[in-house]
């Protein structure tokens, strides 16, 4: 039975379910006011970022929910992600010309389906936020209409995401059936008394399915191909939040779940870990495209991600989750970038048109290499950050397995420093061809405040991240 | 004087902040414009000094421990902590003494993008400074390491033919090490819950645990040092480098090697330290001995001083790891007298480079005729280069051998050897390019040294002979840390 508790810890994804119903009957009747539809969309997520933050912990709807000091700190942060998302794609497809004004609220719906993943207490509910959020981002992938590479994208994303949420439905029912639930309490439960094969088997489907959705090899075929034919702004919002959502799940179901079978399913994630990050870097050497390149980063990124997880401790999780917010900040800035050029009307995508930006866009340049030298962990910038926390809890966990992976992921980054510093180069020794268009302001702003809080702003903000995520990692109930 | 060295550490940044602005309200291209961005950097870097200037006249050299102290908690435990002692004070002094040098050696030698090559220098300073500054490790790895990129721009921007190999090869060598140094730290971290400097000094890690935390720093220490055989992206470097970045890389950041093996390396692991002394005796001596013989067939004037610093970083590795004051003394003197030298003898090069644009020892010949002042100027720091008494090249290198002496006596015959292989390839290029009569025929209206050329060198040749003569300006200031650390490394490894 619902009670009345229940509703108020689902407060949230009731003004983001209202307000997107609400927007679109709206937008049904006045397609032209899309901006003032942008606008109410970016005041609902702003309310539901705020009602998360302050809302009721506890759990509701007999477990199906969870709302506590983890799903708080990934919602606030995929829902401003989100809202930032907004305007940027927004003056995008205007500028192209497509006036649908369904790109906002596909976004709530997206927003929606995420916040449910940070909040999943059970198998149903987990399954009901992936689907929910991929299909918004499937069309969204799709949305450039006209452009050949966009529907390739879309349904390239739609194929393989409709494969692992095959995984991950299979993974759902084994478990079930050996565990006898879908509560991830009661799993823990059946866990504890002993794993069985069938539910491993589960686990490992489970996995699978997830590594897809956060793009970690090998289940990482996707990405380039996405990431390349999706419009760039588009690109900038789920290279970020979709995945600090995906991680927060999987995190949410190894430690709720699974917890008694820790020692499995580490070894599976250290394995991950590391084939992501050296793909994302020995692939990533080939690409000359800026968005395919990109996308390796990201691989490489996520497998760093995965390797905090893969620490299956507090530490490993507070490193996670304040290595998906940092990387979410930069990966946002660095299409923002992107969506900002572009030369005599056509994008600038690859590495060698950004030949001598530096000096004819000084103030994208630097944000670009900020986000380069970022990516690449270098101190100061948040990516060095990020990186920190999740090799100090990797190192320090004493089990050799995850103290040598974390010394072959940070010999990784060095392989990886080589495309981030041909991109600098390219910005900053090359002659430059001029002729750039016309920098859109929002892009810019979103990129040059990405830039700011990469740094300096992220030395400053970690006074107050790091609690928080200490908070939410330890409501996921592992031992520190 | 509490946050003096804060105040240090960041009014470089005061100056990018003033170019910035001036780049903003000006026409960034104007002449005037760009004359001002020179000046400003100068006033900068000269204000910089004069505080450093400051702080060593506060400096209380009777007290071992850190002075001037800043803590502020920051966050997940780090702090930020600041400090010098009489081993890290020298350096800040070093630094902000090279800085106005290398800015007026650029001042008519650089022509494109000069703001941006000013701001690359300042916050190269405030880096370089943060690192003999910082007393946290994760505050020490930001400096450290940031400092890459900087150097990284002045090399692919500003620099020769091979620029952009050279400044890859220069980021990725010294990357590969830094981040085993970041694994050690964070280990560190994790199993002594600090990450102050001073309290890991008296902390003891276990002796295997020592072992690999000894070996992750050496691998990041040793390629900045640089240590032979990971010296090889030092020539390169160097060479494609614009005459201030040699003196920079020369001068001060291989200096950073030195101090991390004197920061952490002895005091943090003493029983690795003594356990792997050998090892590094043996490649300090390769390194005297092998690269002055590389450096005598060297055709090229840069790469052979290039290759002259390997050598003589040898003579410092191998002073540290003596781990007794006197070798330890020698060390620090060693550095800071191979700052100053090498310094100059790159800013020598730098001269003739920018009349003839060549480096080709075979291209000139007989300057003396027609450069008497450079050609003095030259003598002089070739011979502190080789050591000769009354230069500061002398009390370094023979305080080292003597301090080595006592612990191994080989190693320190084995150096003494290459004391000659110095002497050799110093003067043989000093004789081929100064001596002998002008034969070839672009060198006939060379020109001497202008007053500014003249004004740079002047306070260069007063360190090196004031250093020579009277080696106990330096050897007062470190005296109290340097035994200290001594006696405490010695009682650590119970010798």
């Amino acid at each position: 039975m619902i009670l009345s508790n229940d509703l108020a810890l689902a407060v949230p994804e009731l003004i983001l379910a209202i307000s997107a119903l609400g927007l679109l009957v709206v937008g049904a009747f006045a397609p032209r006011q899309t901006g003032a539809l942008a606008l109410a969309a970016m005041g609902a997520l702003a309310l539901a970022a705020w009602a998360a933050a302050v809302g009721p912990i506890g759990r509701g709807f007999s477990g199906g929910m969870i709302s506590d000091q983890a799903s708080a700190f990934a919602k606030v942060a995929i829902y401003i992600a989100s809202a930032v998302a907004i305007p940027l794609g927004q003056k995008w497809f205007e500028r192209k010309a497509i006036r649908n004004f369904e790109f906002p609220i596909l976004i709530l719906l997206a927003a929606l389906g995420m916040g449910m993943m940070a909040s999943a207490g059970d198998l149903i509910s987990l399954y009901i936020g992936v689907e929910l959020h991929s299909l918004a981002l499937y069309v969204l992938a799709a949305m450039h209409r006209e452009d050949a590479k966009a529907s390739e994208a879309g349904l390239k994303y739609f194929v393989l995401g409709a494969l692992s949420s095959g995984l991950l439905l299979y993974g759902s029912s084994l478990i079930y059936g050996f565990a006898g639930s879908t509560k991830f309490d009661d799993i823990a439960v059946a866990v504890q008394a002993g794993a069985g094969t069938g539910v491993l088997f589960g686990l490992v489907f489970l996995i699978c399915g997830l590594a897809f959705k956060v793009s970690a090899a090998p289940f990482h075929m996707w990405t380039p191909d996405v990431y390349e034919g999706a419009p760039t702004p588009v690109v900038a919002f789920f290279a970020g939040a979709p995945k600090l959502a995906a991680m927060v799940l999987l995190a949410r179901v190894l430690s709720e779940g699974f917890a008694g079978a820790a020692d499995q399913w580490r070894q599976v994630l250290v394995l991950i870990a590391l084939l992501s990050i050296f793909v994302g870097a020995f692939v990533g050497l080939a690409q000359t495209n800026l968005k395919r390149l990109w996308a390796y980063s990201s691989i490489a990124n996520i497998g760093y991600a995965v390797l905090g997880l893969a620490a299956g401790n507090a530490e490993g999780m507070q490193a996670m989750l304040v290595f998906m917010v940092l990387y979410m900040v930069d990966v946002t800035g660095f299409f923002a970038c992107l969506t900002a050029l572009s030369r005599e009307g056509r994008p600038m995508e690859t590495i060698d048109d950004m030949a001598g930006l530096f000096k004819e866009r000084p103030a994208i340049a630097l944000a670009m290499s900020v986000f380069s030298l970022s990516a690449l962990g270098l101190p100061p910038f948040s990516g060095f950050w990020a990186k920190f926390y999740v090799f100090k809890a990797a190192i320090n966990v004493g089990d050799p397995m995850i103290q040598i992976a974390a010394v072959l992921g940070l010999v990784g980054s060095v392989v990886a420093a080589f495309y981030y510093l041909r991109l600098i180069k390219v910005m900053w020794f090359d002659p430059a061809p001029s002729g750039t268009d016309a920098i859109p302001g929002e892009a810019k702003a979103v990129a040059i405040g990405a830039a700011l809080f990469s740094f300096p702003v992220v030395l400053g903000a970690l006074v107050f991240l790091d609690p928080l995520a200490k908070a939410a990692a330890a409501a996921f109930g592992l031992a520190s | 004087m509490t946050g003096i060295l804060s105040l240090i550490t960041y009014s470089p940044l005061i100056g990018v902040a003033a170019i910035l602005l001036l780049q903003a309200l000006r026409p960034a291209d104007d002449p005037k414009t760009i004359n001002a961005v020179k000046w400003i950097t100068l006033v900068t870097t000269l204000a910089t000094l004069a505080l450093s200037v400051l702080l060593v006249a506060q400096y209380d050299p009777a007290n071992p421990g850190f002075q001037f102290v800043e803590d502020h908690a920051w966050f997940a435990g780090l702090h930020y902590r600041m400090g010098v002692d009489g081993i890290s004070i020298l350096f800040v002094l070093l630094t902000a003494f090279l800085l106005p040098i290398c800015i007026a050696a650029s001042w008519n030698t650089i022509e494109k993008r000069v703001p941006a090559y000013m701001v690359c220098f300042l916050v190269l300073e405030t880096l370089v400074i943060g690192v003999f500054c910082a007393l946290d490790l994760v505050l020490f790895y930001l400096f450290f390491e940031f400092g890459l990129v900087p150097m990284f721009l002045i090399i692919g921007i500003w620099g020769g033919k091979r620029r952009v190999y050279a400044a890859y090869k220069f980021f990725l060598y010294t990357l590969l090490g830094s981040v085993l140094m970041l694994a050690a730290i964070l280990f560190m971290i994790g199993s002594s819950g600090t990450s102050s400097i001073p309290e890991l000094m008296t902390y003891s890690f276990a002796p295997e645990v020592q072992t690999w935390l000894w070996l992750a720093f050496f691998a990041s220490f040793a390629v900045k040092m640089p240590m032979w055989p990971v010296h090889t992206w030092l020539p390169d470097a160097h060479v494609e480098a614009p005459t201030a970045g040699s003196v920079i890389l020369a001068g001060i950041l291989l200096k950073m090697g030195g101090y991390g093996f004197l920061r952490f390396s002895l005091p943090m692991f003493p029983q690795a330290s003594d356990y792997f002394a050998p090892l590094v005796f043996a490649l300090s001596v390769i390194a005297i001995v092998y690269t002055s013989l590389v450096a005598f067939r060297q055709t090229d004037i840069k790469k052979l001083i290039a290759y002259s610093s390997v050598a003589h970083m040898g003579f410092v590795t191998m002073g540290i790891f003596a781990g007794n004051a006197l070798g330890v003394q020698g060390a620090i003197f060693q550095m800071l007298s191979h700052g100053v030298i090498s310094g100059a003898l790159f800013l020598c090069v730098g001269v003739v480079y920018d009349r003839m644009h060549t480096r080709e020892i075979a291209f000139y010949g007989g300057l003396v005729n027609r450069m008497p002042w450079y050609a003095a100027t030259f003598m002089l720091f070739t011979m502190g280069n080789v050591g000769l008494p009354g230069t500061s090249g002398f009390v370094g290198e023979i305080t080292t051998m003597v301090g080595v002496y006592e612990i191994s006596t080989w190693t320190a015959v084995v150096a003494a050897t290459g004391v000659i292989f110095s002497a050799v390839y110093a003067l043989s290029l000093y004789r081929r390019v100064i001596f002998g009569e002008i034969t070839n025929p672009a060198l006939a209206d060379i020109t001497d040294l202008d007053w500014r050329e003249v004004a740079i060198f002047a306070p260069l040749i007063a360190m090196t002979l004031y250093l020579g003569v009277y080696p106990a300006a330096v050897f007062d200031l470190t005296q109290a840390s340097v035994d200290n650390l001594a006696a405490v490394y010695r009682a650590a490894i119970g010798g």
